[in-house]
């Protein structure tokens, strides 16, 4: 196998765990972690008593 | 979850400080040089006839200010504090994480000496020279131990996407700085590259691509993705997207150096490949901005008190038009136009004073509280003066160099019907003349609000701990 073919099947292989990556970010059951996750920086100010109103942070996409 | 424990992390917020006031610093003195060659090339008298102070010396010492030593100091102190905030965690590396900021300032200190004193290895943006390169090297590295170090510790299960932005930016840069830094040192200010010819051009363009890449986007979507949404006090849009976006921006980015050697010794494929690769760039680049945006979805409201998300979201607005302009721009039918003019200028200021640096002032007005037990900045009328002194500055200054630079472009292309050119030069550098001092204009004004800014912060810093508190919102 030459060094092109090498290439060409590595440029595949990249692609297609490109797929893998957007069809497991969209998968449904990774929903509720993802908002968690997405949620998680607003966890250190609960600690604080700066008044904010953090009650609008609801799930978004 | 063991909420009480969160409040007694011993976070390392001092560096986080060294940073913060150097980012302002250096954000003056960066300008504050741009300011001055732009009116070199309105009056060339203001070199005052002395080697360190001519436009070729201090142009490097303008851009190396602005690239590492404000907008990297702005990286290290985001990243270290979204790091620690995010991982639940202090920083890992004790005495290292101070020696990553001496040893930058030292970095800085070492360009400021010695780019005006001519020596240059003459790749831009990499344009030090072998000792300070290696020191570089030697920081930066050390800056990976300390954020990978620091994730490897983490309380948390799962990595928040800032950092995946910032950890890629700071792997990349390591890989991108030490392959292109390779050279025979002759003696200790003068060095050969290793690399020959064409391929050294393709190196240099690969580093200096992926520098705006790595450097000057994925790190700044790192801050973006911390700040935007903390600042709105809302979730990001959507963070699916955004671990689409982090990987489709890595593997992209790589590709798109090519488009810096349009119609040179390249060979014709490999500047075609970077141009497709530019183009499909536009993508990841609007999907991140999108996700950015929408995360005020539902909140625009707070765009008409808070100044400082305005910042943040007109940062993005800015990323967009110029993630739109780049890739148009790399087309190479449009290249052929836009190469070597203004337009080039013009573009490059959109993303670094639009994107990079309001997306860091922005950042840094979220920060200097925190960091200095403040509710909120002194003044928050005069964050909002700094916003429009920024804006209108961009303004005038992109719309001038667009105007010139397309000038520029047609007047050079321009021929007789004998195949002789319609213009000389000279011809086109006269008619760019008040384009010239409209971009001075606009670079004072940023000056000035980098000025006010610095004015806000020290007044934030020496103020009573708490003395500054935080305004009840539409009050």
């Amino acid at each position: 196998m030459d060094y092109g073919t090498l290439r060409g099947i590595f440029t595949v292989l990249i692609f297609v765990l490109f797929i893998i990556i957007v069809l497991w970010a969209y998968h449904k059951n990774r929903k509720s972690s993802f908002d968690e996750v997405a949620n998680s920086i607003f966890d250190d100010d609960k600690n604080n008593n700066v008044n904010n109103d953090k009650q609008e942070t609801n799930n978004n996409v | 979850m063991s909420q009480s424990n969160l409040t007694e992390i011993d976070y390392n917020y001092n560096v986080v400080r060294q940073f913060t006031v150097m980012t302002v610093i250096w954000g003056i003195v960066g300008t504050l040089v741009g300011v001055l060659i732009a009116a070199q090339l309105i009056w060339p008298a203001l070199n005052f006839d002395t080697p360190w102070l001519t436009y070729s010396r201090l142009r490097p010492l303008h851009t190396n200010a602005v690239i590492f030593a404000f907008g990297t100091s702005a990286l290290f102190a985001t990243s270290y504090y979204v790091v620690q905030r995010t991982c639940k965690t202090a920083l890992f590396g004790g005495k290292l994480v101070a020696f990553t900021f001496w040893g930058w300032q030292a970095v800085i200190l070492s360009a400021v000496v010695t780019l005006p004193l001519g020596l240059t290895s003459s790749k831009e943006y990499a344009e030090l020279e072998w000792p300070i390169d290696i020191l570089l090297a030697v920081v930066w590295i050390s800056y990976a131990i300390v954020f990978f170090g620091t994730l490897l510790k983490r309380k948390t299960s799962h990595i928040y996407v800032a950092n995946w932005f910032f950890g890629g930016f700071i792997l990349t840069v390591a890989v991108l700085h030490i392959g292109n830094s390779m050279v025979i040192p002759l003696t200790l200010t003068k060095s050969y590259s290793l690399y020959p010819g064409a391929i050294d051009a393709m190196m240099q363009w690969w580093y200096g691509h992926n520098a705006v890449g790595f450097l000057l986007t994925a790190g700044f979507l790192g801050m973006m993705y911390y700040f935007v949404p903390k600042q709105a006090e809302r979730p990001v849009y959507s963070y699916r997207l955004s671990i689409v976006h982090f990987w489709a921006l890595v593997s992209l980015y790589i590709w798109a150096g090519p488009h810096h050697l349009h119609y040179t010794a390249l060979p014709d494929w490999t500047q075609s490949v970077g141009m497709v690769m530019s183009i499909v760039l536009f993508l990841p680049s609007w999907g991140g901005m999108i996700n950015g945006i929408m995360t005020l979805s539902g909140a625009w409201h707070k765009l008409r008190y808070d100044p400082i998300l305005r910042f943040l979201i007109v940062s993005l607005s800015f990323y967009g038009m110029s993630t739109f302009e780049g890739p148009m721009m790399a087309i190479k039918s449009v290249n052929a136009l836009s190469h070597y003019t203004d337009w080039t200028v013009g573009h490059v200021h959109s993303g670094a004073l639009g994107w990079v640096a309001m997306v860091s002032i922005g950042a840094m007005y979220h920060l200097i509280p925190v960091l200095f037990n403040q509710g909120r900045m002194y003044s928050i009328k005069l964050i909002n003066v700094h916003f429009w002194l920024h804006t209108t500055g961009i303004v005038l200054y992109i719309v001038a160099m667009w105007i010139s630079g397309v000038m520029q472009g047609l007047m050079w292309r321009a021929v007789n019907t004998d195949g002789t050119l319609t213009y000389s030069f000279v011809e086109s550098l006269q008619a760019s003349y008040p384009f010239y001092i409209i971009r001075f204009l606009g670079g004072v004004l940023v000056v000035t609000g980098f000025l006010l800014m610095a004015y806000n912060m020290f007044k934030t810093i020496g103020a009573k701990d708490g003395s500054l508190e935080k305004e009840a919102i539409a009050a």
